[in-house]
């Protein structure tokens, strides 16, 4: 448990960067390298490559070779793992809020009876 | 993916605020009572199913103190909160600070809730903001951070685009 928690503080943390939320959207379309990377985000090399890292060691990429080329490819489990977290936040507010409704609908109901 | 209410919205707002938006097919009185009388509130604020609220305790005024506690009843797993009222006004406002018994951010978040009237309906505005950069900088890196929930719906977006994984 420890350890699955942790291993999300490492996700979140790479998500946190806006560009890097950029790069994995990019990547969902397809395996791309740092060249194909950079152009779009009018970003440099290293910069990319910097960024790539990040995401890597949290898992959300894997990294292959081809030839000369080592294209990045978006790993999407660790992504729906990552978004289940938050789809959890997301569930316990609107399953209480939906429940609410109930609780509301009951009181609007006893209103008129009481007086 | 789940469908939500088009009502309900979570969304982040500045460097260290997250708001939270619904509206209630009842009017503003009922609404309020419904999140602040302890009988009411161990009704709904629950979360998914499958747990309850044995502890519910709300003392309704400014300095007084509310403290919930769940239990998810198939484990018996706990997970406990509390804080103290700033502001009490009825049925518009609420301010309350709030903490985790097992907080992974220092100091303590600042809850408001205001409750608008629409006609018939009311609607509900929560904001949670985070006491100082540092609370805020640890509670994203529990994936609470206004960045995550932001690029929420991209990552939506991207899941939904992915083949499905064997």
């Amino acid at each position: 448990m420890k350890e699955a928690a942790e291993r999300l503080d490492t996700t979140f943390a790479a998500l946190a960067d806006p560009t890097r939320r950029a790069i994995l959207a990019r990547l969902a379309t397809g395996a791309a390298t740092v060249n194909e990377l950079a152009e779009p985000f009018a970003m440099t090399q290293p910069a990319v490559s910097k960024h790539l890292k990040v995401l890597e060691r949290a898992g959300l990429i894997s990294r292959g070779r081809e030839g000369q080329r080592r294209p990045s490819r978006l790993e999407a489990r660790r992504l729906a793992e990552a978004s289940a977290w938050l789809e959890q936040y997301r569930a316990f507010w609107e399953a209480s809020f939906t429940r609410l409704d109930a609780v509301l609908r009951d009181l609007k109901g006893k209103k008129p009876r009481r007086r | 993916m789940k469908f939500y209410p088009a009502s309900f919205k979570l969304t982040p707002a500045g460097d260290r605020e997250i708001l939270i938006e619904r509206e209630f097919d009842a009017p503003r009185p009922l609404v309020f009572d419904a999140f602040t009388k302890p009988e009411l509130v161990r009704q709904w604020l629950l979360g998914p199913d499958g747990w309850t609220m044995p502890v519910c305790e709300i003392d309704l005024r400014v300095g007084g103190l509310y403290r919930y506690l769940w239990r998810k009843e198939a484990t018996g797993e706990e997970m406990g909160m509390g804080g103290t009222f700033r502001e009490v006004v009825r049925p518009e406002r609420l301010v309350a600070t709030e903490k985790f018994d097992e907080a992974w951010y220092p100091g303590e978040a600042v809850d408001t809730t205001l409750f608008e009237e629409h006609g018939a309906t009311t609607k509900v505005r929560m904001s949670v903001l985070y006491t100082s950069k540092e609370a805020r900088d640890t509670a994203s890196r529990s994936g609470m951070e206004h960045g995550i929930v932001a690029g929420y719906d991209r990552l939506e977006k991207v899941l939904a685009s992915l083949p499905v994984q064997k």
